[in-house]
């Protein structure tokens, strides 16, 4: 890309951030981190990240490739525990509450904090299925409150209309953008507090990307909604505040708006004006 | 082919020049086109050979009466030519021999006669003869004479004889079916009552030794009158058979020979006779779908070499599914602690490979370890604790289909192994991951999504191991499989499924017929057709799992990221 047109990016980037309302969310912390550090091995990942995540609002991570902020987000409901030889030390408080302590839960974490992918991946079950499996598992055996979770889940992730005559067919029959849905409505049926979002519309089309966008603007009247994603214009559209990382060091964090009119670091300017990464 | 233009000079004039076809790669087209082509030419024609003569043994082939020029005459099925070899001599092979199936072993001693060609003085194919097949001594082959009944003549004549007999050959089907019923089902009854009786004898006899105070006298008295009773039984059963088949014993059937002998056969010994020389195609082909039929259903006759293999089709499938169903539990466990949980190192790296080893072990191995291990070990440790009273003969101490199916499993696992490992290897990363954020446990995760999905991978697996099981004879000549068991390992004594007892099984059918048996020549068509029997259930049991395959298949599919 020609720089002319990378800064003319930029600067449009700047224009179009909304007002997006630095009062957003109740004002309580929902998730507080303190010196976290990983290391994969002998490759140290994450650095001493510190910072709290506000509750019923949106947080985006940023950054470019292998800054991250992937990690991060999996740390907050432990999915690196899938991952061996991986070593975190620091503490990360869901409400007060440690979830790396010995004794936490790691089930009642990930129940408390639902995930949806980068890629969609729906279960190959029926759409009904993949809504209340989080449910199922949990042993809610009830019909009427299975149906009522997933016709509430499918509304709030804006799918029902679409899917309500054909609940049994496959949930791997639907569209990109749909399939993503159907992970959010998965997500949201056990109703946990905090939803991540791991670069939920990388692989979408503009038009769902757009949906999904809308989305989650609905969803953080109830969820605090922490998303990473490489888009910068979605970062700036969605989010109340944004974190840049940068090799593995929160670099800047901060309402989305200051960061985007007013970056306070060099590094987040070059960043967000397009001149690396 | 290649796509490029041929024309177009090329682009590298210093290349060594090779031939077109080497330069282009096309040579490598064709050879390793022509070495499938080999490998298809091979398999179709071992399935042709196998087909034809198989399918061909049960048509029926007219009669020919041949005249020699010493006077003798013979009369048989033409069984095949060949050119006469006298090595060493200008006559090598230029004289040819024909081979007539001649029957009536009873009279002549032999099944087959060879007759060279410059020895025949006539062939003709008379119209009335009748090709019978009996309980004994292999097919009668002649002209009827005369029909008797309770040593009254009922006819005479060919034509004649031909058709009173009829009504007869019916009753005597009739007969034998209501006869084999009462043997195999009341008269079995009665045999499994009484032993069991005799059982609960021993069993007080053992407990008398173990508490020498413990009275006893009234649970004796009351099994010995249930035997006496079972025995009173018996006798009456015995008497009824007799009167059922009084007829048909006291009629005979009289058969003139080709060399002018008369023979007697007792109309309920016959099993089928008909005059191949006066069928239609339309009777032909009935009396082929009445053979195949009986093939297939029947219990075999005079030591294998005749009737049906209906056991050890039972068998083979009933071994199959038993070893199915040990084979592929074990084997998905045991994969999914190897895939799953197991850290992995290289540890986890030597047992994949010992396992993988373990699918190479000849066959053989493994029916010596089943016989030490299942039958003299678990075995006889089974008998001692819950068969003291059978003892000193053996229940499960001895080979049956619960440790030939044991060994076969074990010979099998492997394969399952290595097939379940791969399929849950390939469950996308993304799938388990979303599960787990879920709230899932791993085991949850495990059987409510990456099992599911596997699920066409692990049949697979099951499908090779089939097909490899059902194949496999060596491992069970040693645990359990016999050369005659018309006592099926299923029936409706208690407890129903009868996992000791030995059983049939088609391949061993192929080895004991084809070489072990006193009648070669005649036994080999049998050799054919149960081979296409053996291939045909092989196919049946692999098809039904490859159906059930491609619907998980589809049920399951993975998105296309």
């Amino acid at each position: 890309m020609a720089e002319a047109e990378t800064l003319d990016q930029g600067l449009r980037i700047k224009t179009e951030v909304r007002a997006s309302d630095p009062n957003a969310g109740t004002g309580q912390v929902a998730i507080e981190l303190r010196d976290v550090n990983l290391s994969y091995g002998d490759n140290h990942v994450l650095h001493n990240i510190s910072m709290d995540i506000g509750e019923k609002m949106v947080t985006a991570f940023i950054g470019p490739s292998g800054c991250g902020k992937s990690t991060l987000l999996r740390c907050l409901n432990r999915m690196n525990d899938l991952i061996d030889n991986t070593m975190i030390t620091g503490s990360i408080r869901v409400k007060g509450a440690d979830i790396y302590a010995p004794k936490a839960d790691v089930i009642e974490v990930r129940r408390r904090i639902g995930m949806v992918f980068q890629k969609s991946n729906p279960f190959p079950k029926s759409i009904y299925e993949n809504v209340v499996y989080g449910l199922r598992i949990a042993g809610v055996k009830d019909k009427p409150m299975l149906d009522e979770a997933a016709e509430q889940s499918l509304r709030a992730a804006a799918l029902w209309d679409e899917v309500k005559d054909r609940l049994d067919e496959s949930g791997l029959s639907l569209s990109g953008g749909q399939q993503q849905r159907l992970c959010i409505a998965r997500a949201i049926a056990v109703e946990p507090e905090i939803v991540l979002m791991d670069e939920p519309c990388s692989a979408l089309d503009p038009i769902a990307t757009v949906k999904i966008e809308e989305l989650m603007y609905g969803l953080k009247e109830h969820y605090t909604i922490v998303i990473v994603t490489h888009n910068l214009q979605q970062a700036a559209r969605v989010s109340d505040k944004t974190a840049f990382f940068w090799l593995g060091r929160l670099v800047e964090y901060e309402p989305t708006s200051a960061m985007f009119t007013n970056p306070r670091e060099k590094l987040t300017e070059d960043y967000i004006t397009g001149r690396f990464g | 082919m290649s796509t490029l233009n041929p024309e177009a000079p090329s682009a590298d004039a210093t290349r060594p020049k090779l031939g077109r076809p080497v330069r282009t790669g096309d040579g490598w087209v064709w050879f390793t086109g022509s070495a499938l082509g080999l490998c298809l030419l091979m398999i179709s024609g071992l399935i042709g050979v196998v087909l034809v003569n198989g399918l061909g043994f049960f048509w029926p082939q007219p009669l020919v009466k041949v005249t020699l020029k010493d006077g003798s005459v013979f009369l048989g099925q033409v069984a095949g030519r060949e050119p006469i070899p006298q090595p060493g001599t200008p006559e090598h092979n230029q004289r040819h021999r024909l081979q007539l199936k001649v029957g009536n072993r009873d009279l002549l001693g032999f099944d087959f006669k060879w007759i060279d060609d410059d020895q025949v003085v006539s062939q003709e194919q008379p119209p009335d003869v009748v090709y019978a097949e009996r309980r004994e001594y292999g097919p009668l082959l002649g002209t009827p004479a005369r029909l008797t009944d309770a040593g009254r003549v009922v006819a005479e004549g060919s034509e004649q004889v031909w058709v009173a007999v009829q009504p007869y050959l019916a009753r005597a089907h009739r007969d034998r079916k209501a006869q084999r019923r009462i043997e195999r089902e009341e008269i079995g009854e009665i045999n499994y009552r009484i032993e069991q009786a005799r059982l609960g004898l021993r069993r007080l006899e053992l407990e008398q030794a173990r508490r020498p105070g413990a009275d006893v006298t009234a649970r004796r008295a009351e099994l010995e009158r249930r035997i006496a009773e079972q025995q009173e039984r018996y006798r009456v059963k015995q008497e009824e058979l007799q009167k059922l088949v009084e007829a048909t014993s006291q009629s005979f059937l009289v058969v003139r020979t080709a060399d002018g002998n008369e023979k007697e056969l007792r109309t309920l010994d016959i099993f089928r006779a008909f005059r191949p020389n006066r069928l239609t195609v339309w009777g032909r082909l009935r009396v082929y779908g009445s053979r195949l039929w009986e093939f297939v259903t029947g219990d075999p006759r005079e030591s294998n070499t005749e009737g049906g293999i209906f056991p050890a089709i039972f068998g083979t499938v009933m071994m199959v599914f038993l070893m199915s169903l040990f084979a592929v539990p074990f084997g998905v466990l045991a994969a999914l602690y190897l895939r799953e949980y197991a850290r992995q190192g290289a540890l986890v790296r030597i047992v994949r490979i010992a396992v993988n080893n373990l699918a190479g072990v000849p066959s053989i191995v493994f029916g010596v370890f089943g016989l030490g291990f299942f039958v003299y070990v678990v075995g006889g440790a089974v008998d001692r604790a819950l068969y003291r009273e059978a003892l000193p003969t053996p229940t499960f101490g001895t080979g049956g289909i619960l440790w030939a199916s044991l060994t076969l499993a074990l010979l099998t696992v492997p394969v399952v192994i290595v097939a379940a490992e791969e399929a849950l290897a390939a469950v996308p990363r993304s799938m388990r991951e979303a599960s787990l954020a879920a709230g899932a446990t791993k085991w949850q995760t495990i059987q409510r999504v990456v099992l599911p999905a596997a699920a066409p991978g692990i049949l697979t697996g099951l499908i090779l191991a089939m097909a490899r099981g059902a194949g496999e004879v060596a491992p069970l000549m040693i645990t359990g499989v016999v050369k005659l068991a018309p006592d099926l390992p299923l029936d409706r004594f208690f407890p129903f499924l009868h996992l000791d007892r030995k059983f049939m099984h088609l391949g061993f059918h192929i080895y004991d017929v084809g070489f072990q048996s006193p009648n070669v020549e005649a036994a080999k068509p049998m050799v054919y057709t149960t081979t296409i029997l053996l291939l045909a259930i092989v196919v049946l049991l692999n098809l039904t799992a490859i159906i059930v395959r491609n619907r998980l298949r589809r049920k399951y599919q993975t998105s296309a990221f």
